[in-house]
């Protein structure tokens, strides 16, 4: 199988001297981040974005790999001596894991998750490899069509599928859209949205979005009810390392985690929420002592760390064969690799290999490096933890701003960005999502391209869309996916008013 | 609906469900606006004036289902907020714009910044923050700046490093 030579040529660039100073310099950061509370995977890699922007693509997209990866080892950290998930991923990781702490097994719950971390992104990454040509030789025949199909199903299921309620997902995905107007039309080079404004001719840009949105909106956030509750940290008593019967009680779990986080992960499903929660009910159902769980059971902690990571490899697969971003960090990932005009897809494969492998293969290294820095190292880590509140988010603010400040130092831009952490405040505060907005800005003008494309290919009749196969089971699927939860909910209210 | 014959109380209207629905609707009427003075010339296939059109049109819906959402009062619950904190970040924000926007340079715009959102989360030791900041931002500069070759503002103070 050419998987085998392709991920050996990419491990020869990944192994590189230069190239594994920047896995490290992106692992430490990641982690560094990663592990400040309230900064999830997503923004640590948006926040990290201006330190690589001077790099060359291939270094400092194996930067980026690291910084990913050190950034989820990061937030089960957090969610473990602290009790805040940076996301809702690690929600389950939080239930268990503080309890294990709370009770003095801090030191085995860090390790299960790390090392089941390292278990699950290994396979998952493996999986991705063997996966990721299949899936390019499909869509290579992809036609634009058939892209603007895919992305519906994407837009659907990223916002409305797995949500809590679809018409706020469905909310958040159209503000994403709008935004993503705003700029010169590609085709046309006609001006929309811009009011006149020459900075807004740019379009918004996804690093300005989305640092607004989950930085200063966040900073917002706890600050406006931090009269509510304080976070207290455990400290980490007692033995870092896990006895025999801990290992007994976590391999399995964490083998089953991987089996529902990458599967869930490559669908393009977003998020990676599914996948933990499925793990936790199922360890919980599975396990020789199920009345521990909510009291601090180590296989609630291996599983939901597992599938967390298996799904962060697996959102990778759509990203990097089709372009396509199904959760928040992916698609920063995705901005990432724009940043150096870059477009993964199918043609990245095709015409800089070394650069894609070599991002897969540093994925691999990248885990190493977490699992030998982690657990060593964790009392470093817990010591970030410690920096007073008031400091942490003023610093935090700093470095947010400062990303923009370096990339365009305008009052527009700068005010933008203020202007969406307002936003991401306000839709915290109402329980808006807010992975659908960075989506949509994303998305959204890919898919008008694709859809304008296709017509424009068909002289403008419209049975394009539904010419091909591939398109017609796409569309069918985001339909699907549209009405099913407004049909589950009527079908509850039924049942819920007949009793 | 169906849970209407039950007979409970009129759940009460959520005004911040309706200022959200009023909002998604004043979107879609600036896209529709914004599109309108788009002169399309595209022959074949679809002109840059469709997309906010389609777009407008959905937020419209959106606008209705938050609205009915609002009116049925079945947003979440949510914990009270303090607006003190959240004012006084968005004031450091304005004035980091400021400091930038006059030339002032990145050291005292994130400094403001910095004091002020340690302010918001309770401080009230002015000026030990102020060093904590001032130093925090020089080494930020200079390692940004200097060894990673980023060019951020620089006033007064920055050209004396």
């Amino acid at each position: 199988m050419d998987a085998f030579a392709a991920l050996a040529n990419g491990m020869a660039v990944a192994l590189q001297p230069m190239n594994l100073l920047f896995a490290l310099i992106g692992v430490f950061l990641g982690t560094a981040v990663g592990v400040l509370p309230g900064i999830g995977p997503a923004l640590t890699v948006a926040l990290l974005l201006p330190v690589t922007y001077k790099l060359d693509p291939g270094g400092s997209l194996i930067m980026f790999a690291g910084i990913y990866y050190g950034g989820m080892y990061g937030g089960s950290t957090t969610a473990i001596l602290i009790n805040t998930p940076g996301e809702s991923a690690s929600m389950a990781t939080a239930l268990e894991g503080n309890k294990m702490a709370k009770a003095g097994r801090g030191g085995p719950a860090l390790a299960t998750a790390a090392i089941g971390s390292f278990v699950a992104g290994t396979l998952a990454t493996l999986g991705l490899a063997f996966l990721a040509p299949s899936l390019v030789d499909f869509a290579v025949k992809f036609g634009p069509e058939d892209y603007f199909a895919l992305m519906c199903v994407a837009f659907v299921t990223v916002s409305a599928t797995f949500g809590d309620s679809p018409i706020r997902g469905l909310t958040s995905l159209f503000i994403g859209l709008t935004l993503g107007l705003v700029g010169i039309d590609k085709l046309t080079g006609q001006a929309r949205l811009a009011f006149g404004i020459p900075e807004l001719l740019d379009g918004v840009e996804v690093t300005t979005l989305a640092v607004g949105l989950f930085a200063i909106g966040e900073a917002l956030y706890v600050a406006s009810r931090r009269h509510h509750a304080e976070e207290k940290l455990e400290p980490v008593r007692g033995s870092l390392w896990m006895t025999r019967e801990d290992w007994k009680r976590s391999w399995k779990p964490w083998l089953r985690g991987t089996m529902f986080g990458f599967p869930i992960g490559a669908l393009p499903a977003g998020g990676a929420e599914i996948p933990t929660f499925l793990s936790y009910s199922t360890e919980k159902r599975l396990a020789a002592h199920p009345e521990e769980f909510g009291k601090g059971a180590i296989e609630g902690v291996a599983g939901p760390e597992a599938a967390n990571n298996a799904s962060a490899a697996g959102t990778l697969v759509p990203l990097l064969t089709l372009g396509l971003p199904t959760s928040a960090t992916a698609a920063m990932m995705l901005a990432g690799f724009q940043q150096y005009g870059l477009n993964p897809g199918p043609l990245l494969f095709a015409e800089r290999p070394e650069l894609v492998w070599g991002l897969i293969a540093s994925l691999f290294i990248a885990n190493v490096m977490l699992l030998v820095l982690n657990l060593p190292l964790v009392g470093l880590w817990v010591k970030l933890l410690a920096i007073p509140q008031p400091w942490l988010y003023a610093g935090i603010l700093v470095f947010a701003t400062m990303g923009t400040i370096a990339a365009k130092p305008s009052v527009i831009e700068l005010s933008m960005l203020a202007a969406f952490g307002v936003l991401g405040f306000l839709m915290r505060r109402f329980d808006y999502p807010i992975a659908p907005v960075v989506v949509g800005l994303i998305l959204g003008p890919i898919a008008e391209a694709q859809l304008r494309r296709a017509l424009a290919i068909s002289l403008g009749d419209p049975m394009v869309l539904v010419q091909s196969w591939a398109s017609v089971i796409l569309l069918t699927i985001a339909a699907i996916a549209l009405i099913a939860p407004f049909a589950l909910k009527g079908l509850g209210r039924f049942k819920a008013s007949d009793d | 609906m169906i849970t209407g014959k039950s007979g409970r109380a009129r759940p009460k209207t959520d005004s911040a469900g309706v200022v959200v629905a009023a909002f998604l609707a004043l979107l879609a009427a600036i896209l529709v606006w914004d599109a309108s003075k788009i002169t399309s010339n595209t022959i074949y296939g679809m002109g840059p004036e469709v997309t906010p059109v389609v777009i407008a049109i959905g937020l419209g819906i959106l606008a209705v289902a938050n609205l009915f959402d609002a009116l049925r009062g079945n947003l979440p619950a949510r914990e009270s907020a303090d607006p003190v904190a959240v004012w006084l970040i968005l004031g450091g924000l304005a004035l980091m714009i400021a400091i930038i926007g006059f030339g002032g340079g990145f050291i005292p715009a994130t400094s403001a910044l910095f004091v002020a959102t340690s302010a918001a989360f309770g401080r009230r030791a002015l000026l030990v923050d102020l060093a904590i900041a001032i130093v925090l931002t020089t080494l930020v500069y200079l390692a940004f700046d200097k060894l990673l070759t980023l060019s951020l503002p620089a006033g007064p103070l920055e050209r004396l490093l």
